[in-house]
């Protein structure tokens, strides 16, 4: 359990720029995740701080203690991995004793704490399986518990739920933060996957293209993204690219309200972004209320409690509107509805 | 040999009575396996037949008896054995490792390895001989010894030890597991002695024992540099006593067939990814 840091971390391959001076402070026993698309440099960092990578300059520190040059061996890492790595030949119980194992402990005491850890994550029952005796949720939980036996001072998760199927992988998701919280082990989780990012972290660190483009807590990446790139890949948000006018944007003949713009100089290129729940509709009738924007209802998507719903606007444009989907079926496909938003929800951004 | 197993057992006896059946073995089926089953039986129990025959329609195991009674039997046998376990020695300290790295840290080199382990099936035995003879002259211990042979022995059982270890290999997530295995604190000795080498139990067996079977039947080299061999004894028993060596050639068989299901019993009780345990 210990502090990371990493400091100017710099890695390419074949002079492309994979990782680019990065710099990321973690606290003792937080759980950050790494979130971005495949090819971010999410898992290399991930892989640098385990010592599978090396970088071509920069410095890993855990509690202080540079351990850049170490082996991945000597680092005293736990590591989860995507692919199913459990020892085909241990039953679970030897799995996650091997660890204590290779360090010398004393058999008794590897023993102890293997079957604690087997007990903690919910496996008990399943000591003397093997890993082909298992379904993938289990291997998962066994290396979960492989990777605390060795007492770790990081915890290193390498997309660990992405073989899994939804709901195990949802079950599973709560189970490694309870075990994180009780264990108190700073921990990073590798993840593309926005929700699991969202539901888990303390905080997100949100990569592209080898930079750190935010890192904060979840509601803060959400209500307030950094950048455009945040912006669109956090959440579902509708896109607009005009220009600032007072405390609205001018896209063609369409004004559409947003306070936010009256901080950028008239006739600034901006984008706005608005968030599908953020938006409210009602049926139109002969005219247009003042603030609002005529759409026509294209198609509905039904998620459940919720139900987007995709509109055109007259000029083309498109906008999603989340509602309650018992709301959401007073719409029909086809009709003109007025759209609205509060002019304090978009966000605005320079171009 | 076995009634064809078309139609599995397993199958829920409540199946739907509108599915059709599996198709049966049929006609074309046992027109393809009667000529196979004859082309490989016939010659077999020829043999047997032939190495009981005692002249004047008489049969019974004179020529065993006879060949047991030759004391080159064990010593030939027992030098053919020898080789074969020096060379499945030298190729387990020195293919193996480099397999193993090569898959962890050169898989680009994968090419190169396919290329070089084919190699021995495209050189002619006799090729090999003649540069061999040509290239390692040496001391007399070393070419006066017949352990000499182990190491053309070493690339003739090359291609078989490589596609058996490189099955298994492949059948693992070596880096993955290496890596598991690092970041728990294993070294690399630890790594190879505790998740490598127990994961590929049925491969190295495999590997062995074809390498055993190619080993004993290997007849140009020894022959050729004049060490008397398991192989090199038969057909000098062949050149005088056909019957014995007929007798010599069904226990041959034997043992490369021992061999053989040893290989299939090894990898089908060990194979814990897959099998039952």
């Amino acid at each position: 359990m210990a502090q990371v840091d990493i400091r100017q971390v710099h890695k390419s391959y074949a002079g492309r720029e994979v990782l680019a001076r990065l710099d990321l402070a973690m606290n003792d026993g937080e759980l950050v995740c790494l979130l971005g698309p495949s090819g971010c440099g999410k898992t290399t960092l991930l892989r640098i701080i385990a010592g599978f990578v090396t970088p071509d300059s920069g410095q890993i520190l855990v509690g202080g203690q540079d351990v850049s040059a170490l082996s991945p061996s000597a680092r005293k890492m736990g590591m989860v991995f995507q692919a199913y790595s459990l020892f085909p030949n241990m039953t679970a119980l030897d799995n996650v004793r091997f660890g204590p194992r290779v360090a010398g402990t004393p058999r008794a005491e590897q023993t102890r704490r293997a079957e604690h850890l087997l007990d903690m994550v919910g496996l008990a029952s399943h000591a003397q399986k093997f890993p082909h005796q298992l379904s993938g949720g289990q291997q998962q939980r066994v290396a979960l518990a492989r990777a605390l036996a060795v007492q770790p001072r990081v915890l290193l998760l390498d997309e660990p739920l992405s073989a899994l199927d939804a709901k195990v992988r949802v079950q599973l998701r709560d189970e490694i933060r309870r075990i994180q919280r009780d264990t108190g082990v700073t921990t990073v989780l590798v993840t593309h996957d926005q929700e699991e990012a969202l539901s888990i972290s303390d905080r997100v660190a949100v990569m592209n293209q080898g930079r750190l483009l935010q890192v904060a807590s979840p509601a803060t990446i959400y209500r307030e993204p950094a950048d455009a790139f945040v912006a669109s890949f956090i959440g579902a948000a509708s896109v607009f690219a005009g220009r600032a006018a007072g405390a609205a944007i001018q896209v063609g003949a369409l004004t559409l309200p947003a306070r936010a713009a009256a901080t950028f100089t008239p006739g600034q290129p901006v984008d706005l972004f608005i968030r599908p729940e953020h938006v409210r509709l009602a049926a139109l009738t002969d005219d247009i209320p003042p603030g609002a924007i005529a759409a026509i209802i294209q198609e509905t998507t039904f998620f459940g409690s919720l139900t987007r719903l995709h509109l055109t606007l007259p000029d083309g444009g498109k906008l999603w509107a989340d509602l309650p989907s018992e709301q959401a079926e007073t719409f029909r496909t086809g009709s003109h509805v007025a759209a609205r938003w509060d002019a304090t929800a978009p966000r605005v951004m320079a171009k | 040999m076995s009634a064809p197993n078309t139609t599995p057992n397993t199958t829920p006896a409540t199946t739907t009575p509108a599915r059709p059946r599996p198709p049966g073995f049929g006609l074309a089926g046992w027109a393809v396996l009667l000529p196979a089953a004859i082309y490989f039986l016939l010659p077999l129990i020829m043999t047997v037949t032939f190495s009981l025959w005692e002249g004047h329609g008489q049969y019974g195991f004179a020529a065993y008896r006879a060949l047991l009674g030759r004391p080159e039997l064990p010593t030939s046998l027992l030098l053919s054995l020898e080789l074969a376990v020096a060379t499945a020695a030298a190729l387990l300290f020195l293919l193996l490792p480099a397999m193993i790295f090569m898959n962890l840290y050169a898989p680009r080199l994968r090419p190169a390895f396919e290329f070089i382990a084919t190699l021995p099936f495209v050189v002619p035995a006799i090729a090999l001989v003649a540069g061999l003879s040509a290239l390692f002259t040496g001391p007399d211990w070393l070419i006066g010894s017949p352990f000499y042979l182990v190491i053309p022995y070493f690339f003739l059982a090359l291609p078989y030890a490589y596609r058996a270890l490189d099955v298994g290999l492949m059948a693992l997530d070596l880096a993955t597991l290496t890596e598991a295995a690092q970041s728990l604190g294993a070294g690399m000795g630890q790594v190879i002695r505790l998740v490598v080498l127990p994961n590929l139990r049925a491969a190295l067996v495999g590997s062995l024992l074809l390498t055993l079977a190619v080993v004993i039947g290997e007849f140009t080299f020894a022959n050729v540099l004049l060490f008397r061999t398991f192989a090199v004894f038969i057909n000098q028993v062949g050149q005088h006593e056909a019957t014995e060596a007929a007798a010599l050639s069904v226990v041959s068989f034997l043992i490369t067939w021992g061999a053989m299901l040893g290989v299939l019993l090894v990898g089908r009780g060990s194979a814990p990814v897959a099998g039952a345990r």
